[in-house]
């Protein structure tokens, strides 16, 4: 997988041509802090880092690649979760965070031209002052890009109503591999031919390097409750998100915490979240006035009916903040209760999420390690971090292992492998529960035609069917393999 | 994070620390979003989390060179990372340990060894630094620009109030500060003597060590850090309330004595009981009532604040000279990017002088925004460095105060 001394060689050359040398890191000791992402499991070393400004050098970067066949991880902000931007050993780590100017706002068309390397929040503080803001909220918002959240279709907080990056874009420009710049969707609505602004989004860097984009602004809505509600059980939680959608309110965010998340996340933002509670649901209502005031007593019964024992109505912007600042610093803050956690990302039906959050529980007993809770419950998309200390013999091992365990179960109770974090690195086994390989060989037919020789943020995302079929890499319930359709070798 | 330091290193008061704080780390990348370095280079290696590792690498015993060295000196010390860190990482106090490991493991150019000499023998002594501030002020037409611009206006420190009170609290003089801009600490003075609170000035007490400890001279930093405990000591045994500081980085310094000095069977204790008394002018002003201040219309109005980083993330004091000011009437125009270094940082704006210009034109255009009548801060360090570069006057927040 190493390059030949030959071929780095011509390589580095070839960089140092494009970018000064301050923008091309060799050495060791100025690579190793790109050995990963915000996946700190999993660390290897890249050839080079690249961080150019300006798109010219990346088509330059990437068409010097693409000649020595030299593969090419990009990176934004470095805080992704899956290992997405994890490097690869004989290829470039290209990082796109100089690329951090908003270029435009158009409030005409309630749009913002960005550049990849644009924290998500930096768009909507540019947008503020004219009464805007871009809805997708991943929790390390104040952090991540732009790019990166593109690339790995972020949802976050708002998704619930709002609706994940892929509905918040309008048009992106990328790098292909042969280094055209090509301009995918449109500054309208619809377009005709094949959607490919779709495709690029949550395609993890494996079918171009995303150099520009078009966001969606949205007007900040007139007003905005939130409520916090305390439960004895976390079942009793699960079950009360359930029942607000089946109320028919869409919530602008649902999201819980059980208490080992909620006594984190406490210390750091002080939020006056309830110690003592089991679990919490925080739920945000948004709309005009009267819309507003009758969505909030109808979820207030139906929490109350959920047997919650306490509710808080956060009415000033600086409680409410108070409030979602807990949630969105609940993963690092985690970091408190333990030198290291393993954080997964399921998506389940919402109607299961007592089940698992009981076989989650189980599981937690049996891999004798201990799990918080996060999540964007309206979606059911479950963030449970398993807490672990890596400088302890095999409990990384271990988390992996309970990691998957709730993977599967996610694909059991008719869910998913990952609601927002991507596959990345992290996940690549799991993606042989969740698809056939019939689905699988259309995957790879699609990464051809954009990559033909795998240059693209290669092994990440899409795992092979021989990869698949390995035993190893899959758990066997009561003797039955799963997918048995998969030819074993 | 996971940590591989050897064990003579671990078993080290220093390895022992920067073990733990290691291992709160996650490595979310949180803090990169508000290093102000990490938003002008865009090298992880210029963020905290890439120093974080780079430090880890060194504890390890890995290779460095001074590519590393060149990262830690690009640090601000701010602090910032660690308001905005969740896991509540102690960077400042791991820095410290990486710089004086680095510093160590490899070496200077002469001419920068000769610069950081030259600050570290003149900073620190007030009668030295005042001496070349009058000569400064005397020959400023001759000097080159990167000198004279930093060579402030002669100010008079005005009159020291004579009555005493029963309430007395210690006022750290400071080393530069009594050079640059004398009426801080007088104008202090006149404030608190008509809150009924008479100021104690001990002759011993010099530079509060942060000159020295953040250039990795730790030995002699705390030769500075004991000799104020000394002068200090008698007073505090006779009932003096507080040890007010004036200039906010001096304060985090000595709110941190408690710690620099944890294993010190002479001082340990002492050192606690410094750092408990030690306040903030904001601290103290904002627990008094302050009707005795109430005096004639004033014609100041519209102001810009600038907070020092070593106050709101230093020493995590937020909102509370605001509200003083916003109480007495001021109105404190909106200011983007506050949470933002000025690029000031110590000795920061000598020795890397093309990113403090950067931060320094990036803060003064947020401040000016509005076109305030005056820009109030409450550091001398960022005083003097944004008063550079202002048209309108910058002062310490306490003379609004004291009229």
């Amino acid at each position: 997988m190493h390059l030949d001394s030959n071929t780095q060689n011509t390589l580095l050359d070839q960089l140092s041509q494009i970018v000064s040398s301050e923008y091309l890191l060799t050495t060791t000791e100025a690579l190793t802090p790109y050995e990963c992402d915000g996946l700190s499991a999993y660390q290897r070393l890249p050839v080079a880092v690249v961080l150019p400004d300006n798109i010219e050098q990346v088509q330059k970067i990437v068409q010097a690649c693409s000649n020595l066949k030299v593969p090419i991880v990009a990176r934004g902000a470095g805080t992704g979760l899956s290992g997405g931007a994890l490097p690869h050993e004989g290829g470039i780590i290209l990082g796109l965070s100089r690329f951090n100017k908003i270029l435009s706002i158009d409030t005409n068309n309630l749009t913002a031209v960005v550049q990849p390397g644009v924290r998500n929040l930096a768009i909507t503080e540019a947008a503020r002052p004219y009464g805007l803001y871009y809805a997708p909220d991943p929790s390390s918002q104040i952090a991540c890009s732009i790019g990166g959240n593109v690339a790995e279709n972020a949802g976050g907080v708002h998704c619930l109503k709002y609706g994940l990056t892929v509905q918040n874009i309008q048009q992106i420009k990328i790098v292909t591999i042969n280094g055209t710049l090509l301009t995918l969707g449109s500054e309208t609505f619809d377009t005709p031919g094949y959607d490919l602004l779709a495709l690029m989004t949550g395609s993890e860097g494996m079918l171009g390097i995303i150099v520009e984009i078009v966001v969606k602004l949205l007007p900040k809505p007139h007003a905005v409750k939130v409520l916090m509600a305390s439960f004895d059980k976390v079942e009793e939680a699960g079950n009360a998100v359930a029942d607000i959608i089946a109320e028919g309110i869409i919530p602008a965010g649902l999201e819980m915490m059980d208490k080992p998340a909620i006594h984190a996340a406490e210390a750091f933002a002080k939020a006056n979240y309830p110690l003592d509670a089991a679990a919490i649901l925080l739920c945000e209502l948004d709309g005009d006035e009267d819309q507003l005031e009758e969505q909030v007593i109808v979820v207030e019964k139906t929490l109350k009916k959920a047997k919650a024992n306490n509710i808080v109505i956060a009415t000033s912007a600086e409680e409410q903040a108070k409030l979602w600042a807990g949630r969105k610093s609940a993963f690092p803050a985690v970091g408190r209760l333990s030198p290291d956690y393993y954080c997964m990302d399921g998506t389940i039906p919402r109607k299961q999420i007592a089940h698992v959050l009981q076989k989650i529980s189980e599981f937690s007993d049996h891999h004798g390690l201990l799990v918080a809770n996060v999540f964007h419950a309206g979606d059911g998309n479950l963030h449970p971090l398993i807490l672990y200390d890596a400088n302890k013999e095999g409990e990384l091992k271990t988390a992996e292992r309970f990691g998957a365990d709730i993977l599967e179960l996610c694909v059991e109770v008719g869910g998913t492998i990952t609601g927002e974090h991507g596959v990345g690195h992290e996940k690549i086994d799991q993606m042989c529960v969740q698809f056939s390989p019939a689905e699988l060989t259309q995957f790879f037919a699609v990464k051809s035609a954009f990559d033909p020789d795998s240059l693209l943020n290669p092994g990440k995302a899409i795992p092979t069917l021989h990869r698949c079929a390995e035993l190893g890499a899959m758990h066997v319930h009561n003797g039955e393999l799963p997918h048995p359709e998969i030819p074993r070798f | 994070m996971k940590t591989e330091f050897s064990p003579t290193f671990l078993n080290t008061p220093d390895g022992k620390l920067a073990n733990e704080i290691l291992r709160t780390c996650v490595h979310c990348g949180f803090c990169n979003a508000t290093c102000p370095t990490y938003q002008l280079l865009g090298d992880e290696n210029d963020g905290p989390r890439g120093r974080i590792y780079l430090i880890k690498q060194v504890l390890e015993d890995k290779p460095v060179t001074q590519a590393t060295r060149t990262h830690l000196d690009r640090c601000l010390t701010c602090r910032n990372c660690e308001t905005t860190c969740p896991s509540g990482v102690e960077y400042g106090k791991l820095i410290d340990i990486g710089r004086k490991v680095v510093e160590e493991k490899t070496t200077r150019g002469f001419k920068e060894k000769m610069t950081r000499k030259a600050l570290l023998s003149l900073l620190p002594y007030q009668k030295r630094f005042t001496s070349t501030i009058k000569l400064g002020q005397i020959f400023k037409p001759l000097l080159p620009k990167i000198l004279s611009k930093k060579i402030p206006k002669n100010i008079k420190a005005g009159n020291y109030p004579s009555s005493t009170h029963s309430r007395q609290m210690i006022i750290l003089e400071g080393c530069v500060q009594p050079a640059l801009s004398p009426d801080i600490n007088a104008a202090t003075a006149r404030v608190l003597d008509r809150l009924g609170i008479s100021l104690i000035r001990p002759k011993n007490a010099g530079c509060c060590g942060a000159v020295n400890q953040h250039l990795s001279d730790e030995e002699k930093a705390l030769d500075f850090v004991k000799q104020n405990i000394d002068a200090w000591w008698e007073h505090i045994q006779n009932g003096a309330e507080a040890i007010i500081i004036t200039a906010s980085g001096c304060g985090a310094m000595v709110k941190d004595y408690a710690h620099l000095l944890r294993d010190d069977k002479d001082y340990a204790d002492k050192a606690k009981k410094v750092t408990e008394l030690c306040k903030d002018i904001s601290e103290v002003i904002s627990k008094e009532d302050l009707t005795p201040l109430q005096t004639q219309q004033r014609q100041t109005k519209n102001i810009s604040w600038h907070p020092p980083c070593t106050l709101q993330h230093g020493q995590k004091i937020n909102g509370v000279v605001e509200k003083i000011l916003t109480d007495k009437g001021y109105n404190l125009l909106p200011v983007n990017d506050s949470h933002l270094c000025c690029g000031s940082a110590g000795t920061y704006s000598i020795l890397q002088a093309e990113i403090s210009q950067q931060l320094q034109a990036n803060k003064i255009k947020h401040l000016t925004k509005h076109q305030p009548e005056m820009i109030v801060t409450g550091n001398i360090g960022c005083q003097t460095h944004l008063q550079e570069v202002s048209d309108v006057p910058v002062v310490h927040w306490i003379h609004l105060l004291d009229n």
